[in-house]
């Protein structure tokens, strides 16, 4: 990539708060037109990573320029071209769904007829026309979420930051909220989003960057990185003794990880290998699943990783 | 981080965003709005007035009905401004998130400080003149000065608003707000020349009215110009609300940023 498509860069990126570190000495850099992930467990310094993207926190220390400009010497102009749909709900409850659009495109400086046409339209976009003239508090959470999407639209951002979009929702609202997603990247928007949801952040990214206790300890392609840290697949089987031994044996450079009842064997060893032990220990449960975000976050943070 | 208490704003028009965003809310549910400020003034008026009016002896050369009506008019602008910058402010803040919201956009939180006083201060100007029209038609005003009270009613909103932003500001939770409450704003508004003379009460009482309590120029203000009683004693009053009123303007906006931006 280079550099002129660099629309996000920080360096030495530090947040503080009193004693405690929530961004630790961050660098990184978001591209144009990608779909870029922060992702990590609650807590991670994920949320605050992108409330200093979108000038509401103060840097501790460390340099962030959004589309060429300094955070902290051009909040309103960087404001002006971000769009944000912050984890909570935070829609205006003395408003319709209609209304909270117009009200805060006027935040925006945009005309009330153009506010009403864009209203319109992303009204449409998130299937929710027939929502317009309602209180949001007469909403369902998940349609809350859309809202809260839509607002974020209506200065048509370049950047589209999006905290948790789907924390919460069911499996419905979740992928519909996930197509937007993809729909917008297709448009251009360069889209920014944080979860602690492995599978959204596989589904979504083109790349991620893994956060634990306001570090970076890994980032990339989603997929590269699996690949890279735990191979391709991985074979589950109920956890007892004989098998422990047996794998341990057989695998000697393959990592075991113990979750509740079930070994995991993590290894790039072609299918084949697998194939084998899958009809050894069928009856022990045994499957084969591909690897996935999750399993390497996990060996990342080692956090339950026996050998 | 150190930030100061009495930098100067970062402002720009974007305030009347804020503003017009809770004149929107306020125009939504007007028949809600305006009864309790046109019915509240009606039984002091005719409870005090005209009740306890006829045991109490003329007030400072007055009718005690002539003498308290100018009175109310002034006590709507602090309660109406007070309230709305505590509590309502306070539900915006911190349960509905509004702040959060905006500061998203190009508005920045001086902005929306700003937006919020201005509107608790256009609340004291749209109750203070209802009051006001109900004692002219109880015929209890007689000098066309009192057309200077409703543009007065906006200034002094902007000062109690600023009082109460600052609370809010340093308020833990929505409850406390009973300290300010009951300990500033009940004291005031009973020992601000408001229902009887200040100068019966102590020396020491009148003169930490005068230096504490905005709601004593308020009312002195009012009664002056509605009855045109004019005269170079109004100097100190009108000195004190435009000395404090940008103090406190400054200062609440400089006491919301330190507990909102961490």
């Amino acid at each position: 990539m280079n550099s002129n498509n660099v629309l996000i860069k920080a360096e030495k990126l530090t947040k503080r708060f009193g004693e405690s570190v929530a961004v630790d000495n961050i660098d990184f850099e978001v591209n144009k037109g990608e779909c870029f992930g922060f992702l990590g467990p609650n807590g991670a310094g994920k949320t605050t990573a992108i409330r200093m993207i979108h000038c509401v926190l103060p840097l501790s220390s460390g340099t962030l320029n959004v589309a060429g400009m300094d955070v902290s010497k051009q909040p309103r102009a960087i404001k002006r071209i971000i769009g944000i749909a912050p984890q909570e709900d935070n829609l205006d409850p003395d408003f319709s769904v209609l209304y909270n659009l117009i009200v805060y495109a006027r935040y925006f400086d945009i005309s009330r007829t153009e506010a009403q046409k864009r209203a319109k339209q992303l009204l449409q976009f998130i299937q929710l026309e027939e929502k317009t003239n309602v209180l949001i508090d007469e909403l369902s959470s998940g349609m809350k979420r859309r809202v809260i999407l839509a607002r974020a639209l209506i200065n048509e951002p370049q950047i589209l930051v999006l905290d948790e979009p789907t924390t919460g929702l069911d499996p419905q609202a979740r992928h519909l909220i996930w197509d937007k997603i993809r729909s917008l990247r297709k448009q251009g928007v360069t889209i920014i989003l944080t979860t602690h949801y492995m599978e959204e952040a596989a589904q979504l990214c083109d790349r991620t960057l893994i956060m634990d206790n306001g570090k970076i300890i890994e980032q990339g392609n989603p997929k590269a990185l699996v690949k890279k840290h735990v191979g391709e697949q991985v074979l589950e089987v109920v956890y007892d003794e004989e098998i422990m031994s047996y794998l341990k044996q057989t695998f000697p450079d393959a990592k075991l990880e113990i979750v509740n009842d079930r070994v995991q064997v993590f290894s790039s060893q072609p299918r084949g290998i697998f194939a084998g032990l899958l009809d050894k220990f069928r009856d022990k449960g045994a499957i084969i699943r591909d690897a996935n975000l999750e399993d390497m976050f996990l060996k990342l943070t080692g956090r339950r990783l026996r050998e | 981080m150190k930030m100061p208490y009495f930098s100067l704003p970062k402002l720009s028009y974007r305030v009347r965003l804020v503003w017009r965003r809770n004149f929107d809310v306020f125009i939504k549910t007007y028949m809600v709005n305006f009864i309790p400020p046109l019915v509240e003034p009606l039984f002091y008026l005719v409870g005090l007035g005209f009740g306890l009016g006829s045991f109490v002896q003329p007030q400072e050369g007055l009718r005690y009905i002539a003498f308290i009506a100018p009175a109310l008019v002034a006590v709507s602008m602090m309660y109406s401004s007070f309230f709305e910058c505590t509590y309502a402010s306070f539900v915006r803040m911190y349960y509905q998130k509004t702040f959060d919201a905006i500061i998203a956009t190009p508005v920045n939180l001086d902005e929306v400080i700003a937006g919020e006083i201005l509107w608790g201060a256009t609340k004291s100007f749209i109750n203070s003149t209802i009051v006001l029209i109900v004692i002219i038609i109880f015929g209890l005003v007689s000098s066309p000065l009192f057309l200077l009270i409703p543009p007065m009613a906006f200034i002094i909103g902007i000062l109690f608003a600023s009082i109460a932003m600052c609370f809010t500001a340093i308020t833990p939770n929505i409850e406390t707000f009973n300290y300010p409450a009951f300990l500033y704003i009940t004291p005031m508004f009973i020992l601000s020349g408001t229902f009887f003379t200040i100068a019966g009460m102590p020396h020491t009482l009148q003169l930490f009215a005068k230096l504490a309590f905005p709601l004593y120029h308020a009312a002195l203000l009012s009664r002056a110009l509605a009855l045109g009683r004019i005269g170079p004693h109004l100097w100190f009053s009108v000195g004190w609300i435009l000395l404090f009123t940008p103090i406190f303007f400054i200062l609440a906006i400089n006491l919301m940023k330190k507990r909102l931006i961490k």
